[in-house]
């Protein structure tokens, strides 16, 4: 029959149209607005609705999505703000678009460069989201943010961001990548033990 | 009718509360076009390819009445940037602006569209549509995934929000005669910038050469 | 594999063109260097009598420092196997090479764009243009010789970033405040831009009907694009019309041409990774594998058996991903708006959390490296990808096949549309699901293994009227086919490290050449590096199946009508990253 092809598709769009409502019926109040919702509606076996309401919900973020490049500091006892940057300007050396400025600190008594940075700067207008400065920073410091929500009304005042705006604190960091901080510290502590096991031996 | 049309500072008298509602002419109309900003269907690169993931099931824009894509740019009202603006194409970027009809916003969604991004430093790149376009609402990412471009969106409602009939300049006194559309020389020519080329291309080279590298140092120019 | 093609055939090549090719001494090098005045002769010979009918690529490359500019052409049997690699050695000032667009018309494109970035002129070219920049553009810009006008140094790292990066706007340290430059004396006033009338001249025009003298009739030149909603980016065709009818066609593009070949000549091997995700944007994993193989042939490093499993489980999933949006636009283009193309995007979007939670990114996954990937699978993916492999896509796919594939309406619009024979099909160097839809089962992943292919059971997909409706039905059963892979592939997968050696950001690559090409979902993506043994490339080229597989345009929609070259353009699924780079 004539027409049989395009009937039968119909019939495919008759049964996802019907099958909205009957997942929303089965699920009920549970399927918006809710965590397990937001994982259902993002799992393998999703039927009905696909949508994701921004911003009344957020759709989940992987630990290793990346955004924009931030410094970690660590908070010491006292509550002194300590910067892991040292300055090194691998950072600076391996980003594809060349958009990290580091001014490195030089010691004022002997002249001499010190492992601190006076400025930092990231141009967000150039960054490529590519996560190279995060995964060749030797020392932890730099790694990529969650936050995507940087819009702005004026692209030269707000998007070159600099040392104050990009530091963020460790217990930041580990609540975003808890995986990856549990393993860092796990290395650190291990490189701490092993030199106080050879300061030892000496 | 949303909580915030309802409160223009002036007493209703009890007997008329439920009955009567007093708004202002500024929020009414930001509602009116707060609600259903209609964008140019407009992609250039792979920022337009968040775009259309941004109009499709998951982070459907038609929660916010932006559904409505028009091809033609008589109909629509925002320009939503999305990708790398090259100069081949940017004669074309300016002509579709001053085709739209107003009230319109530029968006600039990206890093490319914003300040040229990782491409800037390409010879067929322009560093930002921002050279010739008034923005309205940066968003930074390459890409922006597309709950960054609806925050982006979101944030260009506020801004519509916040405007005032008065100051708007689609209302003022003085016509707008468009943006001059780019002319393909030996390299893109800004027509706004005529005056400054001949006078740099025809200093004498020793000068020029002596000039640019002051302003090298300097990073003054007009 | 190009050892192989040259062992074997090394005797009746030199024996067959006694002094005419001279085999390559430089070391790292392969190929044949051949005058101009033979090419023309041994390349007819290659394609007639030695089976090498398949010109896969045609690129230049500036040796400023020898003062030669060299055409390198990459010549393959459509039957399979390696490379065959020719040479043209020619001096910088007058660069002049005989064309071979008579012989191979898959050439006129490529050539186009060696004149536009080089200056090598082609003798005998139909119609030698600039085609990515525009008539008029100052220079040819991939000489080594030409400067951008945001030019900092010749390679990056640049040192005006650590250790005294005092930040500035790259604009203002020009004296325009944007990305221009003029030749000295230039005067903007009296510039009278050259405009389209070349093109427009070179358009043919209908046979005026005999018949109907008497009526007034007029030829139309029609613009499509850039602006269009179903040009699937900013690509712009110049039609002329004879009432509804196409008479002639010309691509014009460029409007997406991002200097990604000159940006990479500036950048470290490494840093060119994630510029190759922004090539083709919609298969990101794809363009990182093919880059990879080719640096990998210059370092020559083995990749971890891991790494392998990984590689081909993301490049297949990229292969699903890409033709679903393939036939959503398609779809889209034939009116269908928007239904099919949502049914497909939600299927996406669950590959693409795959990808955000692997690389980080949705797109733009940077996750490649020489040697392996650049982490291990985070812990319960493979949980995540069986059910979709096992379940949810075939069964999607099957679901959507009904919907569409005998729809009359579908059938009615694509079948004998946009047709390309298969003599065609390999004269003009097309490949992926256009090549194999015109009858030639060309597949590198059969015809020329890489990666770990020969492991996995999978059939080619082809199709032989070469018309739209083959390619649509030969990228769905791709889709199948690319679910398959992934199926024995993630059940094989063994443990075990991911990279070779320890992660490096600086990499001594040996000098030489190498030529690495990957199936990528929309063809044979390849990308030439030559390194001269610093850590910057040298040359980088790419060969974009979306750039080559435009060539034939104009031959399948010759007198068909508008709208059937909307949707052959659809067919042939083109990304403008890709064609303009």
């Amino acid at each position: 029959m004539y027409g049989k092809g395009i009937i039968k598709g119909m019939g495919v769009t008759l049964k996802r149209f019907i099958d909205t409502y009957v997942d929303d019926l089965k699920r009920g109040k549970k399927r918006y607005h809710t965590a397990e919702g937001i994982a259902y509606r993002s799992s393998a076996e999703v039927s009905g609705a696909f949508t994701i309401q921004y911003p009344e919900e957020k759709a989940l973020l992987p630990e290793e999505f990346r955004f924009i490049p931030f410094l970690v500091y660590d908070v010491e006892p006292d509550g002194t703000k300590k910067d892991r940057c040292t300055a090194c300007g691998i950072c600076a050396k391996v980003c594809p678009p060349q958009c990290i400025w580091i001014v490195r600190a030089t010691d004022p008594q002997t002249g001499k460069p010190s492992p601190v940075s006076v400025d930092f700067y990231v141009d967000v207008d150039i960054c490529m989201n590519c996560g190279l400065c995060a995964e060749f920073c030797p020392f932890d410091s730099i790694k990529m943010d969650h936050d995507y929500e940087i819009a702005v009304y004026d692209r030269m005042k707000y998007n070159i961001y600099d040392k104050e705006k990009l530091s963020k604190s460790a217990s930041y960091y580990a609540s975003i990548r808890p995986v990856n901080y549990a393993r860092e510290e796990k290395a650190r502590a291990e490189a701490e033990a092993a030199k106080a096991a050879r300061k030892k031996a000496v | 009718m949303p909580e915030d049309l309802n409160t223009p500072g002036v007493e209703i008298p009890p007997e008329l509360r439920g009955t009567v509602t007093l708004t202002t002419i500024d929020r009414i109309y930001n509602w009116g076009r707060r609600s259903s900003v209609w964008p140019v269907m407009f992609g250039l690169a792979c920022c337009a390819i968040e775009m259309i993931c941004t109009a499709a099931s998951r982070f459907d824009f038609s929660r916010f009445g932006m559904e409505v894509m028009r091809p033609s740019p008589r109909q629509a009202d925002l320009l939503l940037v999305s990708g790398t603006v090259t100069k081949k194409m940017l004669p074309q970027i300016v002509r579709l602006y001053n085709q739209m009809a107003e009230p319109r916003y530029v968006v600039a969604m990206g890093a490319c569209a914003s300040g040229g991004g990782p491409f800037k430093e390409g010879y067929n790149v322009v560093p930002g549509i921002d050279r010739y376009l008034p923005v309205d609402v940066y968003i930074p990412g390459c890409p922006p995934t597309p709950q960054a471009l609806l925050n982006g969106l979101i944030t260009l409602q506020k801004k519509i929000d916040n405007q005032s009939i008065k100051d708007l300049s689609w209302y003022s006194k003085t016509p707008d005669n468009g943006i001059p559309v780019p002319v393909f020389g030996p390299d893109i020519i800004d027509p706004r910038q005529n005056a400054l080329i001949f006078d740099i291309t025809h200093r004498p080279v020793d000068i020029a050469v002596e000039s640019e590298s002051a302003e090298k140092t300097s990073g003054e120019e007009a | 594999m190009s050892d192989i093609a040259q062992a074997t055939t090394v005797p009746t090549l030199e024996e067959r063109f006694s002094g005419k090719l001279i085999p390559e001494t430089r070391s790292g090098y392969q190929g044949y260097i051949v005058k101009s005045e033979n090419l023309i002769e041994v390349a007819t010979t290659l394609r007639d009598e030695l089976g090498y009918d398949y010109l896969s690529s045609v690129t230049a490359v500036d040796y400023l420092p020898e003062d030669i500019l060299e055409v390198v052409y990459h010549f393959y049997k459509s039957t399979g196997g390696g490379a065959l690699v020719l040479k043209v050695q020619t001096p910088r000032n007058a660069s002049v090479v005989s064309s071979l667009t008579p012989l191979f018309p898959g050439a006129e494109f490529q050539e186009r764009e060696v004149w536009d970035l080089l200056g090598v002129r082609f003798d005998g070219h139909p119609d030698l243009r600039r085609i990515l920049t525009w008539e008029g553009f100052a220079g040819h810009p991939l000489r080594k010789d030409w400067k951008e006008p945001f030019y900092e140094g010749d390679v990056k790292p640049y040192d005006s970033r650590w250790p005294a990066g005092h930040i500035s706007r790259a604009e203002d340290n020009n004296p325009f405040g944007s990305n221009v430059q003029y030749p000295q004396g230039f005067d903007p006033a009296a510039w009278v831009a050259e405009g389209d009338d070349a093109l427009y001249r070179i358009m043919k025009k209908a046979e005026p009907d005999s018949d109907a003298e008497h009526l007034g009739s007029e030829q139309i030149i029609v613009n499509f694009g850039p602006q269009h909603p179903s040009t699937h980016g900013v690509f712009r065709m110049v039609v002329s019309l004879d009432g509804e009818t196409i008479v002639d066609l010309k691509p014009v593009m460029g409007y997406l041409h991002r200097n990604h070949e000159k940006i990479a000549e500036r950048n470290t091997f490494l840093m060119n990774m994630p510029f190759t995700d922004r090539l083709d944007y919609i298969c990101s994993m794809s363009n990182n594998f093919g880059y990879a193989l080719a640096v990998e042939k210059l370092l020559n490093i083995q990749v971890p058996e891991r790494a392998e499993y990984i590689r081909v489980i993301m490049a297949e999933l990229t292969r699903l991903s890409n033709h679903m949006i393939a036939i959503g636009t398609l779809l889209n283009d034939m009116g269908a708006y928007f239904t099919p193309m949502l049914y497909y995007l939600e299927e996406r979007e669950l590959i693409l959390d795959i990808f955000e939670a692997v690389s980080g990114s949705r797109m733009m996954c940077n996750y490649f490296r020489f040697g392996g990937v650049v982490r291990d699978l985070p812990d319960g993916i493979l949980e995540k990808i069986k059910p979709l492999v096992f379940d949810r896509f075939p069964r999607t796919i099957d679901e959507l096949d009904v919907y569409l594939t005998q729809n009359e309406v579908v059938r009615a619009r694509c079948e004998g549309v946009g047709v390309l024979t298969p003599d065609q099909a390999i004269a003009f160097s097309a490949a992926g699901p256009t090549l194999r839809a015109s009858g030639v089962p060309y597949d590198i992943r059969r015809a020329d293994p890489y990666s770990i292919y020969d492991r996995f059971d999978f059939d080619v997909v082809v199709g032989y009227h070469g018309d739209v409706y083959d390619r649509y039905l030969v990228r769905m059963e791709e889709m199948r086919q690319s679910i398959r892979i992934i199926q024995q592939a993630v059940n094989t997968i063994p443990e075990g490290p991911i990279l070779q050696g320890a992660p490096k950001y600086q990499f001594r690559v040996p000098a030489g050449e190498a030529y690495g090409r990957v199936e990528g979902p929309k063809g044979e993506l390849g990308f030439y590096v030559i390194s001269n043994g610093k850590g910057n490339p040298w040359r980088y080229h790419v060969r974009a199946p979306s750039f080559i597989n435009v060539t034939p345009l104009t031959e399948m929609c010759r007198g068909g009508k508008v709208a059937d070259a909307i949707i052959t353009l659809g067919s042939i699924d083109i990304v403008l990253g890709e064609t303009d780079r």
